[in-house]
């Protein structure tokens, strides 16, 4: 996975929130980007495309995020995944990283912490 | 609540206008919410539920958000992107205070509301805090209303009612 190209799925209920990311995606790693507001998009979206990585949030209507996580790294263990989340105690954070998250980063994020955990999403370091 | 609880509030209104702007918001001192409206065009609300009970509540004129909008990159910028900003303001706020209350502070998702003070009740049985916070001369507030689950008091009373009402749009 170090090192791969591929496709990138950006889930946050927040559409601003999803405009920034994409925003602040510099590296040509990234070769499509896909957008979900909810747990059940982001499976819909997930399953036609089987992107490499994906930010996800955690508190969405309809399906959360860590149940979101679940579902994809039993569909593809091999995901690079990115928590994006205001939910900023421990238990929450090792539950994700538990399920499968490779990184776990506390909203509120400036441009330079997005940038960094980006380019570390996509580089598989 | 208590101070320590009220401040857990204020330091994440802080930390959410350095990180985003890069500029530091000023926090005025607390007081308890009286008859007066705070509320302005567009409230952000965050149900509680888990070992507190109650709500979260941003509340932002359309100036402020248009110019933070405008810091997270936002260039043309409408009524629908308010709406969106000020409910992720309110969850970022909202969703911080866990690392001190603890996975059991269960926060819902947002719930927008547009317009002023006759749109919006708080529960009349708690006692509602409000934060003024003021950033590059526009005003906004953080009003936060919380009590503790019945499960986790001594000695429940007549706030323990399990249907606390935060919010309604009429």
């Amino acid at each position: 996975m170090l090192g791969t190209r591929g496709k990138l799925l950006i889930v946050d209920d927040s559409s601003t929130i999803r405009r920034s990311i994409e925003r602040h995606i510099l590296s040509d790693r990234v070769t499509e980007i896909y957008q979900a507001a909810n747990g059940h998009q982001a499976m819909e979206l997930f399953e036609r495309y089987g992107p490499e990585f994906v930010t996800m949030d955690l508190t969405m209507p309809e399906m959360d995020g860590l149940t979101c996580i679940s579902k994809m790294m039993a569909l593809k263990p091999d995901t690079r995944l990115m928590v994006i989340s205001a939910l900023g105690d421990a238990e929450t954070a090792i539950e994700a990283v538990e399920r499968g998250a490779n990184e776990y980063v506390v909203k509120p994020f400036s441009a330079e912490d997005l940038n960094l955990a980006l380019a570390n999403l996509v580089a598989g370091s | 609540m208590n101070d320590e609880e009220i401040k857990v509030f204020i330091d994440g209104v802080v930390r959410y206008f350095q990180r985003v702007t890069g500029e530091p918001a000023a926090v005025d001192p607390p007081y308890l919410k009286g008859e007066a409206s705070v509320t302005l065009d567009f409230t952000g609300v965050i149900g509680i539920s888990g070992r507190r009970r109650g709500a979260v509540y941003f509340t932002s004129g359309a100036e402020q958000l248009t110019e933070l909008l405008h810091r997270l990159g936002e260039k043309k910028v409408g009524f629908s992107d308010h709406q969106d900003l000020v409910g992720e303001v309110a969850n970022t706020i909202a969703g911080n205070a866990r690392q001190y209350f603890g996975s059991e502070f269960l926060i819902s998702v947002p719930i927008v509301l547009c317009g002023r003070s006759d749109k919006i009740s708080f529960p009349r049985h708690l006692k509602s805090f409000v934060i003024p916070i003021t950033w590059r001369s526009h005003r906004s507030y953080l009003i936060i209303c919380l009590e503790r689950a019945a499960a986790d008091r001594d000695a429940p009373g007549p706030s323990s009612r399990s249907d606390v009402i935060v919010a309604r749009q009429t």
